[in-house]
């Protein structure tokens, strides 16, 4: 049996937590948080999921006058599977929405998802039968912009708000960085636990 | 080295790079938004503030034409009688409420054109991102300008 390392502890909140030293984690971990953090926060790729006239001012905060690339977001993926961050613009329709689940769920852990503008936050003017309102009702959103459409100054400082989260929250779980298992299998943490 | 090396390879890669070096030159557009902040146009339309007069009192009446006007019905406004104990705008009643739900709302101005007393303005703040769907229903506090400070 695998000697059980002391600072990699699965978490409740009682236990030590990786990488928080008020509650016992390692100095050592506590940096490579901030390492994970930097380095997820500066390559958002995001995907293209431009559903109407907000993808526009999408394509424009790429392109050469507001140039997203000076945040490492330039890497626009049309696969789901080399992207970290959704950018939902447009309205979503009730037949768009599936779709736009399914794409999520292909989407590698961690990921993220802006909701651009009043359509894709809300639903914005169209109260209807036909639009989603609100794109939280089917993929947890994590920064919500206002406009219609936003100015791609605003979806930078959208990216910004993305960014600082990312810096501020702690990885408090080893499963979000991806060595439960290869440091501790399941069915041992069952057994130390128990 | 033939005429074909020339004409295939060295000229191509050389024409090519003219085009970059021309490049350089030219006046570089981008903006550093976080850093500098492009001027905005002069009808530009983002977040809604509740304007005062000079004496402190709110311009806003409590009439809800705005939320009349709105096409995206984001807009609450309840209104009520003022006192003249108690007065907070210049006309016979105030908004006791007055609640812009910002990510509903497609900032087209038909409130401004609305409002009989100018009492709501789109101006120019665009950084509204949040992380909350609940810190975009703007109340009156945070709508309504500061108190002009008394020299």
């Amino acid at each position: 049996m695998p000697q059980r390392i002391e600072t990699l502890v699965m978490h409740d909140s009682s236990t030590p937590v990786l990488g928080d030293m008020e509650k016992g984690g390692s100095v050592v971990l506590t940096s490579v948080d901030r390492l994970v953090a930097a380095a997820r926060s500066n390559s958002l790729w995001p995907l293209t999921f431009g559903l109407a006239c907000c993808a526009i001012e999408m394509m424009s905060t790429v392109a050469s006058r507001f140039d997203l690339a000076r945040f490492g977001s330039e890497a626009f993926r049309a696969t789901p599977r080399q992207a970290d961050v959704m950018i939902i613009a447009g309205r979503l329709s009730k037949k768009m929405a599936p779709v736009l689940r399914q794409i999520y769920d292909q989407m590698p852990e961690p990921k993220w998802v802006i909701s651009m503008g009043a359509c894709a936050s809300s639903g914005g003017v169209y109260n209807n039968y036909a639009i989603v309102q609100g794109a939280d009702q089917v993929v947890p959103v994590d920064v919500y912009v206002p406009g219609c459409p936003p100015s791609p100054d605003a979806l930078i400082f959208a990216v910004m708000k993305l960014q600082e989260k990312l810096r501020t929250r702690k990885v408090t779980s080893i499963s979000q960085i991806g060595l439960s298992e290869l440091l501790l299998p399941r069915e041992k943490d069952e057994e130390v636990l128990a | 080295m033939s005429v074909e090396f020339f004409r295939d390879i060295a000229k191509p890669v050389v024409s090519g790079f003219g085009i970059t070096a021309r490049r350089l030159k030219h006046r570089k557009v981008t903006v550093m938004y976080p850093e500098v902040k492009r001027e905005q146009y002069p009808r530009t339309r983002w977040r809604h503030v509740l304007k005062r007069y000079d004496n402190g009192l709110e311009k806003c009446i409590g009439c809800s034409l705005c939320a009349g006007a709105c096409p995206a019905r984001c807009i609450y406004v309840e209104a009520a009688e003022n006192t003249d104990e108690e007065r907070y705008s210049a006309g016979e009643r105030y908004a006791v409420r007055y609640e812009i739900n910002m990510i509903r709302c497609i900032f087209c101005g038909y409130c401004q054109d609305a409002c009989p007393t100018g009492a709501i303005v789109l101006q120019k703040d665009f950084e509204l991102a949040d992380y909350k769907r609940e810190s975009f229903i703007y109340t009156k506090e945070r709508l309504l300008e500061p108190l002009p400070q008394v020299v």
